[in-house]
């Protein structure tokens, strides 16, 4: 659905922008790695397309509240960088499919790179009413990139920080602490957010310790609505084909092991549809 | 006073002008979430295709100003799983539904139109004609208007004779108005345009293009402009065909524009992505309009900014009723 929310408060955390926008609809609606797609720039903008946020946290207040946290990339992220508390903001969501959850009372790694970390946390409070055990891998590129290691330390077994300058706990990437995690903790499932090639280097973590991940990608939107075709990523199905699927609508929530990270970003020749994949296909 | 939004593509009624332009509206069933496609004049689904499509590889999509360049590919599921779901689920509602077809030979475009033949739920087929032409070196059949005649009449003699035939048109090409009417000759019952100019965005950053494809099609405001250029010469050229306007329609406001140059059924595509909502905003807010400029019939505005300059405008209520 669509709403015009007010924006209740701003934060800066460390690198990034945090923004609670007062949206009832949305947040009754939310479950943990939804996301929304806000408009930005204004009304008259030149700026067409909505950008994709993932849900960080709702709330009751006002009805329902939601938040997120953004980094400041472009213009769009930029522009959202300065509103500011009774502004409003356009937002549709909740979109996507959200974290499955166990059945199990399990044991869970959740592995968070920059500001992928935000989504984990809805999951994580998710998880553990279901008397999971939680514990949070999180990394950035320095120690002011690496985001909610506070409330992760509150509410985990152990948080692992990683950071590649080193000005944070370990030296290095997510991927270079978490097998060490899995294997202590005796991890029975891995929740990840991040980049694309962290994705990838979690899943294969995953998949040699024969643990499921399931993985909140980021592709390039334009709708999140499942109408432009542009955030498209080859995903194995229950079939064992390759389709080009949407991230927007049958995911951002995938098991790790059923995207292939290495094509990402290509057409992989045996994906259903594929160029010269038999004569009648057109152009 | 309601006005009477009615319109005609040939010889089919459709309640409304508004529509979804082709490729911008998925399935149909993901902006059923938002609104009741029952209450646009019809959908156009995205081009189908013989074959399932992978489509191109990302990033397919870049952000310029009021505008987006796309490179998707005609990604879909082929002319059987379309015919099998996708057409099925709009019949079983009812919705008005225009299929967009693409190939890449003569022979494929008159093969799938001959499947659309015996399917319910028809209500025009739309040929996209900016698909390259693998019999001659992948040359866009849109720039060419004997290439566009030849698939044009090929759709037209196997397509059944109450489902109108609708040539979408390219604004990549030497001179529109001679495709046009080489679509006409060859049968077109009605004209579309425009798709996609093609654009190209360089990534300053990466210091590469910004689409995998290189190039990719501009749509939005951006190329508004060039659609009311292209609506009013082929209005001008061939006032009795009916004209799909599209190109960077955002509000009522546009589509009113759109309409003023020749167009009687006006398609939405980019709006949609930034605005779900978009197709029944723009269509109250086109009633609003026409409403404001003292019209009762949708049909009385229909090319109305070629009437000679000065020209009293017909059919004003407000006219009508000072000479009583
Ligand atoms: C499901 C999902 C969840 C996301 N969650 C977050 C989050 O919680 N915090 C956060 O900071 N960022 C998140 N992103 C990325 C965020 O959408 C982009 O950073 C943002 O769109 C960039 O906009 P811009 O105007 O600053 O950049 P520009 O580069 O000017 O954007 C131009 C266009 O490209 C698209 N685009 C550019 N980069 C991305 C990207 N990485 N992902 C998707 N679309 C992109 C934009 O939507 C826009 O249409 C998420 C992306 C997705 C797909
Ligand atoms: C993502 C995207 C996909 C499209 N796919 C098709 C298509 O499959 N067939 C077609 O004829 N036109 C296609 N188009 C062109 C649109 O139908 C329309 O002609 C064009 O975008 C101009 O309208 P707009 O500015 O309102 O989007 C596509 C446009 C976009 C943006
Ligand atoms: S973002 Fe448009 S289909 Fe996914």
């Amino acid at each position: 659905m669509q709403v015009t929310g007010t924006v209740l408060t701003t934060r800066q955390v460390d690198a990034y922008h945090a923004l609670t926008v007062v949206a009832p609809g949305i947040a009754e609606r939310f479950r943990p790695g939804h996301f929304v797609a806000v408009a930005v720039g204004g009304s008259g903008t030149s700026m067409l397309t909505r950008r994709a946020f993932s849900i960080h946290d709702v709330k009751p207040d006002y009805g329902g509240t939601v938040e997120f946290v953004f980094a400041v990339n472009g213009p769009g992220t930029a522009w959202l960088a300065e509103r500011r508390a009774r502004d409003t903001l356009d937002l549709v969501g909740p979109l996507g499919r959200p974290f499955p959850l166990p059945r199990d009372p399990v044991t869970c790694v959740m592995v968070g790179d920059e500001y992928g970390s935000a989504v984990l946390f809805a999951v994580a409070d998710a998880l553990q009413r279901r008397g999971c055990r939680v514990d949070f891998v999180l990394g950035g590129a320095s120690a002011g990139r690496v985001f909610g290691a506070m409330r992760a330390r509150r509410m985990a077994e152990t948080t692992t920080l990683t950071t590649e300058d080193g000005s944070l706990g370990m030296r290095g990437r997510v991927t270079d602490a978490l097998p060490g995690v899995i294997a202590d903790v005796r991890a029975d499932a891995v929740y990840a957010s991040g980049p694309m090639e962290t994705l990838r280097g979690v899943t294969a973590v995953a998949v040699e310790f024969d643990i499921p991940v399931q993985a909140a990608v980021e592709e390039r939107m334009a709708c999140g609505i499942g109408v432009c075709m542009t955030c498209v990523l080859p995903v194995i199905g229950d079939d064992g084909i390759t389709r080009m699927v949407r991230s927007c609508v049958e995911g951002p929530v995938f098991r790790g092991e059923r995207v292939r990270f290495d094509d990402v970003g290509t057409i992989p020749f045996d994906a259903l549809g594929a160029p010269g994949g038999g004569s009648r296909n057109a152009g | 006073m309601p006005v009477d939004m009615r319109t005609y593509l040939g010889h089919v009624e459709l309640a409304n002008p508004v529509v979804t332009a082709a490729g911008c509206a998925g399935s149909g069933s993901e902006l059923a979430q938002f609104f009741d496609l029952g209450r646009i004049g019809a959908v156009t689904t995205r081009s189908i295709t013989m074959a399932p499509r992978a489509g191109r590889p990302t990033p397919r999509m870049a952000e310029t100003p009021s505008g987006l360049l796309n490179a998707v590919g005609l990604q879909g599921p082929g002319v059987d799983a379309f015919l099998a779901r996708e057409l099925p689920w709009l019949a079983q509602r009812n919705v008005r539904t225009v299929v967009s077809i693409g190939g890449g030979t003569v022979a494929e475009y008159t093969a799938l139109a001959r499947r659309l033949n015996d399917a319910p739920g028809v209500t025009a087929v739309e040929v996209n004609l900016s698909c390259p032409n693998i019999e001659d070196r992948g040359r866009v059949f849109a720039r060419d208007g004997g290439a566009s005649a030849e698939v044009i009449a090929s759709v037209r003699a196997v397509m059944r004779y109450d489902v109108p035939v609708v040539a979408k048109l390219s604004p990549d090409t030497a001179d529109i108005v001679s495709v046009a009417r080489a679509c006409v000759d060859g049968g077109a019952d009605a004209l579309s345009m425009i798709n996609n100019p093609l654009g190209m965005s360089i990534d300053t950053e990466t210091m590469l293009p910004a689409l995998a494809a290189g190039t990719g099609g501009l749509s939005g405001p951006a190329i508004r402009p060039l659609a009311v250029r292209c609506v009013w010469q082929v209005r001008t050229a061939l006032p009795g065909v009916p004209i799909i306007g599209m190109g960077g329609v955002l509000t009522g406001r546009d589509a009113f524009e759109l309409i003023l140059a020749g167009a009687c059924v006006v398609a939405v595509g980019t709006a949609l992505f930034h605005d779900p909502y978009a197709c029944t905003r723009v269509l109250r807010e086109l009633e609003e309009l026409v409403a404001a400029r003292g019209y009762q019939r949708l049909a009385d505005v229909i090319g109305l900014a070629h009437r000679p300059p000065g020209a009293a405008a017909r059919h004003r209520t407000d006219f009508e009723e000072s000479s009583l």
